[in-house]
């Protein structure tokens, strides 16, 4: 089974990865699967309806605001860095996380690089498929470089303006 | 200067230990150029015809003695000799080493400086009124704000890799030294009938290859609900700002696609969901106000007989106290501008002996304070008129004692093709050309305020849209031609100027100067500056006598 890395308990672990993500034009295997936004509208509730574990896959440019009346039955939204540089999944995963609450796994995947991992998981990512070959403990280092940070963001971090007043 | 705190020098200890590693992973071919690209640019490492170019931030334009002695050192032993003051208030390095990189930016965290987002698609260093602190008419300083924006923007998680660069501006002033309404934001400090201090809010001004004046997309924004407000505006910006085209992701575009209006209710309807959660609590901006170092002004008389006699003895100290000397709010004080733009010299380059000398007037005449401007000039904003004689010999003698703020030869101009990769034409030579032409500086006070801005492509480095005449470089079958555009304006009455007429060769560039100068001295009337006379004229008589002899 293909393994990944999880934030769990705000530790890093590698974890099987029970999820098959699967293309469009892709026959559906057993088992959990990741599908598009497009096939989750089409194909999402019959696929909850069977007891499997769904998650969707999410461009940058579809707006996580269109899952908000499913997010209690999904378990995983995979926001997609098609390039590095493309930042708009990290506005995704905050208001997936912060405004609407979503409690299961968000996943970054495509052009995942430990360069970016300390901004991932301030925007709420939980679930990394790096895609520069970083291992667990690369990953987990790249995050915890930085000792303070200077704004409030999606993860429970305290910015260094409160604790300073916390002096 | 903002005294750092432990947080402060915390984290740029973790940023150079972090950028550390993504050099040895580049040297050792870990990862590729393609990759490491966006990454070196988060720390204004550029990649230039010659060499790396290494771009270091002087937050709002504001830096102490001690700082730029040791930017003077980094040019000496990592560079040739010299640095570069940019229109962003930075300073680059041309010739730097790839493998000096981590150990420079180690040298700045011992000062408490940087190079964080001095490039790449983030948030930029933030433009603040030069005279911040020492001109009389500002509502609040500025810097304060700069410095709370510095914090918020560093390495922020979600709005690090935006569609493309976004800068911002402050002024408390009513006279604009910033450029306020050609950024991505403007902000302009107001009070309101109450009392209540807070910010007229511009959002999408922009130069570039489309450039425009940023419209107000709320009049008045309560001071405490800046941070929440900004983080609205880059929230809208990041999802829904262009990525298609690089020549069209810029704020200034998404703006004027969905109209000042609907953008504004955008902003507004975000802003309402970020609440207040999204600020920074009245204690912190307290105390970031709080560790700005307090000035000790002296109770002066309104006149120095030192002063007057100076200007009485030396004709040249009088020019220099014309042209670059400044009121300041004290009495006995003044603003002294270092023009970096001596004539034949290259605009915005300084020695590092020079950097040396101005480090040592802050230290001994300026209360240890110097900033840099947008127009790639020096200010060292509080001496005391006893001392202004002193100041002005000790420039001369390090070569900057140019008396030319603000004339015709007091001009921006970008690097342009002799350092730049994207350049399309040379923009230092004709600087260069035009203020030997106008080096007589009796002429050049007769014509008075005129600000010419150069680019070398039209990536607009050199601000030619808001120059009162702007000079653009382009390529025309591997010739240098330039454009010249007329009536533009970077201050509180800013503008973009207007194509003249066709491009024209290198070498008659400075001949349509002298010629537009002359059209103005024919046409003025009373006290105008050459912007007012364009205005109330029209481009006619000038358009008429520039291209009349190419009929």
């Amino acid at each position: 089974m293909p393994k990944l890395i999880r934030l769990e308990a705000e530790h890093f672990v590698e974890a099987d990865d029970s999820f098959t993500s699967v293309a469009d034009d892709q026959d559906l295997p057993e088992g959990d699967v990741i599908v598009s936004f497009a096939r989750f509208q089409s194909e999402g509730h019959a696929l909850i309806g069977e007891g499997r574990r769904v998650g969707v896959r999410l461009e940058p440019d579809e707006a996580v605001e269109a899952l908000a009346d499913d997010l209690g039955k999904i378990s995983v939204v995979a926001l997609a860095f098609p390039k590095f540089r493309d930042g708009r999944a990290f506005t995704s995963a905050h208001v997936l996380k912060s405004r609407l609450g979503f409690a299961g796994e968000i996943r970054a995947v495509g052009d995942v690089v430990r360069d970016l991992a300390g901004f991932m998981v301030r925007c709420g990512f939980t679930a990394f498929e790096p895609a520069d070959g970083a291992t667990l403990e690369q990953w987990a280092s790249s995050v915890q470089r930085h000792r303070h940070v200077y704004q409030r963001a999606a993860d429970s971090r305290i910015p260094a303006f409160a604790e300073r007043e916390g002096r | 200067m903002y005294q750092y705190d432990s947080l402060d020098r915390d984290i740029l200890a973790d940023r150079s230990a972090e950028f550390r590693d993504q050099v040895a992973r580049r040297l050792s071919g870990e990862i590729t150029e393609e990759h490491f690209k966006p990454v070196r640019l988060m720390n204004g490492l550029y990649l230039q015809l010659h060499a790396y170019m290494l771009r270091v931030a002087i937050p709002y334009g504001s830096m102490n003695a001690k700082q730029l002695h040791k930017l003077a050192d980094i040019g000496r032993r990592y560079d040739k000799g010299y640095g570069h003051f940019t229109t962003r208030t930075n300073l680059q390095f041309h010739w730097i080493k790839l493998a000096d990189t981590p150990d420079i930016l180690d040298e700045l965290a011992s000062i408490d400086m940087h190079a964080i987002q001095t490039s790449g698609n983030c948030i930029r260093n933030v433009t603040a009124d030069p005279y911040a602190g020492a001109t009389a008419d500002e509502i609040d300083d500025p810097r304060v704000w700069s410095e709370a924006i510095r914090q918020w923007s560093s390495l922020h998680p979600e709005f690090s890799f935006l569609p493309r660069k976004f800068k911002i501006a402050i002024t408390a002033s009513a006279k604009d030294r910033t450029v306020a309404k050609a950024h991505d934001i403007g902000l302009m400090v107001r009070r309101a009938r109450d009392g209540t201090l807070g910010f007229e809010v511009i959002v999408g001004g922009g130069m570039g290859r489309t450039p425009f004046i940023g419209p107000t997309i709320r009049e008045f924004l309560p001071a405490h609900r800046l941070f929440s407000y900004l983080e609205a505006i880059l929230r809208v910006y990041n999802r829904h700002g262009r990525r298609d085209n690089i020549y069209k992701a810029r704020i200034k575009i998404l703006v004027s696609a969905l109209g000042r209006e609907a953008f504004a209710r955008e902003v507004e309807e975000e802003w309402s969901k970020v609440g207040e959660a999204g600020d920074l609590p009245d204690t912190e901006i307290a105390r970031i106000r709080g560790a700005f170092s307090r000035k000790a002004f002296e109770t002066l008389p309104a006149q120095s007989e030192v002063y007057d006699a100076a200007v009485s003895a030396d004709p040249g100290f009088a020019r220099f106290a014309r042209n670059n000397l400044k009121p300041h709010k004290r009495q006995g004080y003044t603003i002294v501008e270092i023009s970096l733009k001596g004539i034949g010299e290259t605009p915005g380059d300084a020695t590092s002996d020079q950097m040396d000398v101005v480090a040592d007037l802050a230290e001994r005449f300026g209360q240890d304070d110097v900033r840099v401007t947008h127009e790639q000039n020096l200010v060292l904003p509080h001496v005391k008129l006893d001392d202004a004689p002193e100041v002005y010999r000790a420039l001369a003698a390090a070569g900057l004692g140019t008396p030319n703020i603000n004339l015709i030869s007091d001009i921006i101009a970008c690097p342009g093709l002799d350092y730049c990769a994207l350049a399309n034409a040379r923009a230092i030579i004709v600087a260069q050309d035009i203020a030997r032409r106008f080096a007589d500086q009796d002429r050049a006070e007769q014509v008075g305020e005129l600000k010419i801005k150069i680019s070398g492509c039209i990536n607009a480095c050199g601000h030619h849209h808001v120059g009162h005449i702007g000079i653009l470089g382009v390529d025309k079958k591997g010739e240098e031609f330039y454009q010249l555009t007329l009536g533009g304006s970077g201050a509180e009455d800013a503008a973009i100027g207007k194509i003249l007429g066709p491009a024209l060769p290198l070498d008659r560039v400075t001949d349509a100067i002298d010629t537009l100068v002359d059209v103005y001295l024919r046409e003025r009337q009373g006290d105008e500056r050459f912007l007012d006379t364009y205005r109330r004229t029209g481009d006619a008589p000038f358009k008429e006598a520039v291209y009349a002899e190419t009929h």
